[in-house]
């Protein structure tokens, strides 16, 4: 491997614990940070990405004042597992101009969960495209909010024209315990999905 | 494109709202636990006091081929970099670094850019002052046995 020296150090060194991450997404104000915000240890970080319009890599940035910046802001959190494993979540950036950081998000996360809004079913369906193109697994969050009708979960599964093997649940994303029901529905889905390629 | 695709485009591809945050990163970054370090009360948002990629010299992309820093590749510091002098950003994050920490994690807490923060961990890893974990590229998927700790760990919320 033609990685750095820093890799290949005696194991003297404290051992750097292995990240994971799950992607949550869904449209703006379907309550992506809050559900975050419920399950994570620290309060949600922002970070930020500074992107030219030329777009992501550009190496040579000298006449970059031609050229227009954009801000991405990306709110996380996180869990620690244990001593070895980290698990971070991350909302996606609402403006669908933005692909470029799904892209990036999407590479290597463990599953992604959608955030319906039954108000605004059709603000997610970026989302569930964007998931089963890239076969990340996911599960659909139905947030409940005062004042929207209620719908069951198979008439959004039905309208967002998700597969069976898709689980679709209710969720209260300000509630701890529910967001940490819709984790733990997407681990097993991930889980169960390994399945048959693991015994193979 | 997929039948289930095209149907769900039918219903029409409703605007993509999301926040407007169209102002550049300067110190005093809202962050939801107050201003990170650098922001003094009082401190307006005004513009960039450093445009981003002053402080790496123009470079928007890390020094080292290969070991790629993901958002949330942990970093940490190697014990021995006291002394050796570095620039206020390096000894910014050679300092968050004492402990296992995300390059996400380093870019919000000290209000950088990714892109930045990236830039110059790989200059710390180059150097020797920073390493990341050997194994494990963040392309890959998480293995069985990670996955299982991961819903032990989410049970035990």
């Amino acid at each position: 491997m033609a990685s750095a020296d820093s890799e290949n150090r005696p194991d003297a060194q404290e051992a750097i614990p292995q990240a994971v991450k799950i992607i949550v997404a869904g449209g703006f104000g379907a309550g992506k940070t809050t559900l975050v915000g419920a399950v994570s240890e620290i309060t949600p970080l922002s970070t930020e990405e500074v992107m030219t319009e030329a777009g992501y890599g550009v190496d040579d940035l000298s006449g970059v004042e031609s050229k227009s910046t954009t801000t991405v802001a990306l709110d996380f959190g996180r869990i620690t597992i244990d001593q070895d494993v980290v698990l971070y979540l991350f909302g996606t950036p609402g403006q669908d101009r933005f692909w470029f950081m799904w892209d990036e998000l999407a590479e290597g996360a463990l599953g992604a969960v959608v955030l319906a809004d039954t108000r605004r079913l059709d603000t997610c369906f970026h989302a569930v495209d964007f998931f089963e193109r890239r076969e990340v697994p996911f599960v659909v969050a139905v947030n409940r909010f005062d004042g929207a009708t209620s719908y069951e979960t198979e008439e959004v599964r039905e309208a967002l024209d998700v597969p069976a093997h898709v689980p679709v649940l209710m969720s209260d994303a300000r509630q701890r315990a529910s967001a940490k029901e819709v984790l733990v529905r997407l681990v097993t889905h991930v889980i169960e999905g390994r399945r048959p390629a693991l015994s193979g | 494109m997929s039948a289930a695709h095209e149907r769900r485009g039918a219903r029409g591809r409703g605007p993509f709202h999301g926040r407007d945050r169209t102002r550049h990163w300067g110190r005093g970054h809202p962050t939801s636990e107050g201003p990170t370090s650098g922001a003094r009360p009082g401190d307006a948002p005004a513009g960039p006091l450093v445009r981003p990629y002053t402080i790496t010299k123009g470079r928007t992309r890390p020094p080292t081929e290969g070991g790629r820093l993901d958002m949330i590749t942990i970093v940490m510091a190697v014990g021995d970099h006291d002394g050796r002098p570095q620039d206020p950003e390096r000894q910014e994050i050679l300092d968050l670094c004492r402990r296992p920490i995300s390059v996400a994690e380093v870019s919000a807490r000290l209000d950088i850019p990714l892109t930045v923060v990236r830039v110059l961990l790989g200059d710390l890893i180059a150097q020797g002052d920073v390493r990341t974990r050997a194994d494990t590229p963040m392309t890959k998927l998480p293995e069985k046995k990670v996955l299982q700790a991961v819903l032990d760990g989410i049970r035990r919320l």
